[in-house]
């Protein structure tokens, strides 16, 4: 089955997330931080007059964090628990997956964050992790 | 004709009238008002043409039994008595299950009510009521007759009321009657008899009848006179009182004039009516719902112009704007209530179901109802009816003793039960309170140890109030024995699943021995309110007006300390204060004076520091999202003219 991903970098880093539940990519504006939520919990925006709940998908990831750039964009992804925004460094392309092969995660890097990593993605100049952004909001709602 | 078309309308107006039988049965039974009689009637017969038009004979039927039965009460012929009441109640029970079962499509014909028609049928059997006294309410007022004693008093005769009774061997009745009657011109003129004239000479009643009489002899003169007609066994002659007897009042004669006055119940009837009387239309949910977003878009458009407005700073178009902002200012309190309705139609049913579960389990209660003007929304409304129910069948059933209980244990023989609702911030709060025997929290620990609700860890761990709470957990019962009531097998935790799937939180507070309070905070879903803006460091947050008590300025060195906490002399009173900044660890300086928003909840206070009151504003709450729905103290959020996000303050959770 035909597949595409939109496919975005944090740092050296690059994952793709499945373009189905992307509704829309954003530049960077104004955020309202929520007190005493998640540290990852950057706040919401009001996106079109919906007030929409944005992670820092850095620190949610386990990496540092930066100060926004002219590059950084908020992916919002449509997710079981509704809308949400997720900051990326950098939004790169969409890739199909006629242009990619599908591996599993190798056994010896599975750790915490893998646990949200559906595959990796290999094509000629690329690889990339596949997110499955569904597990990574559930898992967090539980904790 | 087609019925289909009324059928909604029919549904809707025989709730109306079971509810207000219901009301006035409760009335009847405590007070013995007429007025509740004329009201039961008149709701009987309304019950009975519409059901009769509508071709559900059963109810109609059922109605007309309790018509007739009540039509002897109404008439003063038979006197109310227990066993009446109970058939009534039993009946309307019966009516309300054949509605719904018309409501669900059937044809109502699904009760047997073979045993409360026969029950009234053996009361309008039974003898007439022997009526030695006769002071009150043997001739309603009407007009004519009330001016006619109007005028005789004016010109100093006196309105008297005889009963007179024939002996039982009395062979002419309608002679003896005439005789009576012949005296009595004499003396004075009669009014009205009852019955009346023509059926009395026409022997058409039993062995007594009543006069209604003016004349300026004394009733002494009148009894003696009449006495001496022979086979009159007895004549009873009082001064008839009528609320003519004050002129001014003459005009209003349709009001029961001869009842003894029960002034409070009969000045707040006539309102009652008036509301359910209401004219009403039936509007689509759905419409109403397209109307509100539409306008929060609208609000939040006007917020934007009002800024623009202020930027540009030209008169006129700021006098255009201010007006626009009062339009909306009413149209928007006029949308508000679309939706709302008071929880009176929710709270209505409970008098009488208290009543029966009472007697069902030889138990007595007392239930006091306030706050039933309360408003919430519409959904909410239809919602919460089952979860109360089951709530107050459970303080009933595990909460309040039997009275020799209670009497062993020196209370009144007669439980008490509370219900009550309030606004309080953007929440309304029901509360079910009782003064019964209270929770066994040491019963409940080991029940739910035995039923692995809980770890014996956790058990060790709970403080007493969560152990209580354990009773909502799946799959848990308190009773020692299970009753009808309890015994249905569903259990607390549909009750707690069905308040929270309403975005509602219920809680209980409980003394051994002194009672059991349930509290049920529901969302008023307003989505638009009005509230305080306030800023603390770079953060604009908003505070719902409706939870606000006033604001007021502090200085630093008001600050009081009390039981480690801070606390400022507010009229009087000692309030805690909650800094925003802390509250929601914003970076700011503190000032040595600064605003304090002090808020309520039920009858405590809060006081809020802040550091700057932003003003009053119209704002439209939105939902944070699931995602993070059970952030401490924020209940939504809201955009600002500007398009900023402003979180708006759950003031409820401050205290």
């Amino acid at each position: 089955m035909e597949q595409k991903w939109v496919v975005f970098s944090l740092g050296t880093n690059t994952y793709g997330i499945d373009v189905q539940s992307v509704r829309s990519i954003e530049r960077v504006q104004p955020v309202t931080r929520v007190p005493n939520a998640p540290a990852h919990v950057k706040g919401v925006i009001n996106l079109r007059g919906v007030v929409t709940p944005v992670i820092d998908l850095r620190l949610r990831l386990g990496y540092e964090a930066v100060e926004p750039t002219d590059e950084t964009r908020i992916l919002i992804a449509s997710l079981n628990q509704g809308d949400a925004g997720f900051i990326v460094d950098r939004a790169n392309e969409v890739v199909e997956s006629e242009d990619v092969r599908l591996e599993p995660i190798p056994e010896s890097s599975r750790d915490m964050l893998s646990a949200h990593l559906t595959a990796i993605a290999k094509g000629e100049d690329k690889l990339f992790s596949l997110l499955d952004a569904n597990a990574l909001f559930d898992e967090q709602h539980a904790e | 004709m087609d019925v289909n078309e009324y059928l909604g309308l029919f549904l809707d107006e025989s709730q109306e009238h079971i509810q207000s039988v219901n009301t006035q049965l409760l009335k009847l039974e405590q007070t013995g008002s007429q007025d509740a009689i004329q009201e039961i009637f008149r709701s009987a017969h309304t019950l009975k043409g519409m059901s009769a038009t509508m071709g559900y004979e059963s109810v109609a039927n059922l109605t007309h039994e309790m018509e007739s039965a009540l039509d002897l009460v109404r008439a003063g012929k038979k006197e109310s008595n227990q066993l009446l009441l109970d058939t009534m109640f039993s009946a309307m029970e019966q009516i309300e299950e054949m509605i719904a079962n018309i409501e669900t499509g059937g044809r109502g014909a699904n009760v047997d009510v073979a045993a409360t028609v026969s029950a009234f049928q053996s009361f309008i059997g039974s003898t007439p009521k022997a009526a030695p006294t006769v002071e009150a309410n043997v001739f309603t007022a009407d007009l004519y007759t009330d001016s006619v004693i109007t005028q005789a008093k004016e010109t100093g005769f006196e309105a008297f009321q005889l009963h007179v009774k024939l002996s039982d061997a009395v062979v002419l009745k309608a002679a003896r009657a005439y005789m009576v009657f012949d005296r009595l011109q004499e003396l004075g003129e009669v009014v009205r008899t009852l019955p009346e004239t023509e059926a009395i000479e026409q022997e058409q009643f039993e062995l007594s009848f009543d006069v209604l009489f003016v004349s300026q002899e004394t009733a002494d003169v009148i009894e003696h006179a009449v006495s001496q007609v022979s086979e009159v066994e007895h004549v009873h002659v009082t001064v008839y009182t009528s609320a003519s007897s004050a002129p001014e009042v003459a005009v209003s004669a349709e009001t029961v004039a001869v009842a003894e006055p029960k002034p409070k119940i009969e000045t707040e009837e006539p309102k009652e009516q008036a509301v359910a009387q209401a004219k009403t239309i039936r509007v689509n949910l759905e419409r109403i719902d397209r109307l509100m977003n539409l306008f929060e878009e609208f609000i939040i458009d006007r917020g934007r112009l009002e800024r623009l407005a202020d930027e540009v700073g030209q008169p006129e178009l700021n006098e255009t704007v201010e007006k626009i902002k009062r339009g909306t200012n009413e149209l928007q309190s006029l949308v508000l209530t679309l939706r709302m309705m008071p929880i009176e139609q929710v709270f209505n049913r409970f008098p009488r179901m208290v009543r029966s579960v009472a007697k069902d389990i030889h138990k007595k209660v007392q239930l006091d109802i306030t706050g039933a003007e309360t408003e919430l929304d519409r959904t909410v409304i239809d919602e919460i009816g089952d979860p109360l129910v089951h709530l107050i069948r459970n303080a009933i059933d595990h909460g309040i003793e039997l009275p020799e209980v209670r009497v062993a244990a020196g209370k009144p023989e007669q439980g008490s039960l509370a219900l009550r609702a309030y606004h309080g911030g953007n929440r309304v709060f029901i509360e079910i309170e009782d003064d019964g025997a209270g929770i066994h929290v040491d019963k409940v620990r080991s029940k739910a140890l035995e039923r692995g609700v809980i770890t014996p860890e956790e058990a060790t761990a709970m403080t007493d109030n969560e152990v209580a709470m354990l009773i909502f957990a799946p799959g848990f019962s308190t009773a020692d024995v299970v009753t009808d009531l309890s015994g249905r097998g569903v259990g607390l935790d549909v009750v707690k699943n069905k308040i929270e799937s309403l975005g509602g939180v219920v809680t209980l507070e409980t003394v051994v021995g002194q009672g059991t309070k349930f509290q049920v905070s529901l969302p008023l879903t307003l989505s638009i309110i009005s509230a305080m803006l306030v800023q603390a460091g770079e953060e604009t947050y908003a505070i719902p007006l409706s939870s606000i008590l006033e604001t007021t300025l502090l200085d630093e060195a008001d600050i009081l300390t009390a039981h480690r906490e801070r606390v400022f002399d507010f009229r009087g009173q000692l309030v805690p204060l909650v800094y925003l900044k802390e509250m929601f660890a914003i970076e700011t300086e503190t000032k040595t004076q600064f605003p304090v928003v002090v808020v309520r909840k039920g009858n405590k206070l809060v006081g809020v520091v802040v550091n700057d009151l932003i003003g009053q504003q119209e704002i439209v709450m939105k939902p944070l999202g699931t995602y993070l729905e059970g952030i401490p103290a924020i209940s939504g959020a809201t955009i600002l003219g500007d398009g900023r996000v402003a979180l708006i303050v759950d003031s409820n959770d401050l205290f």
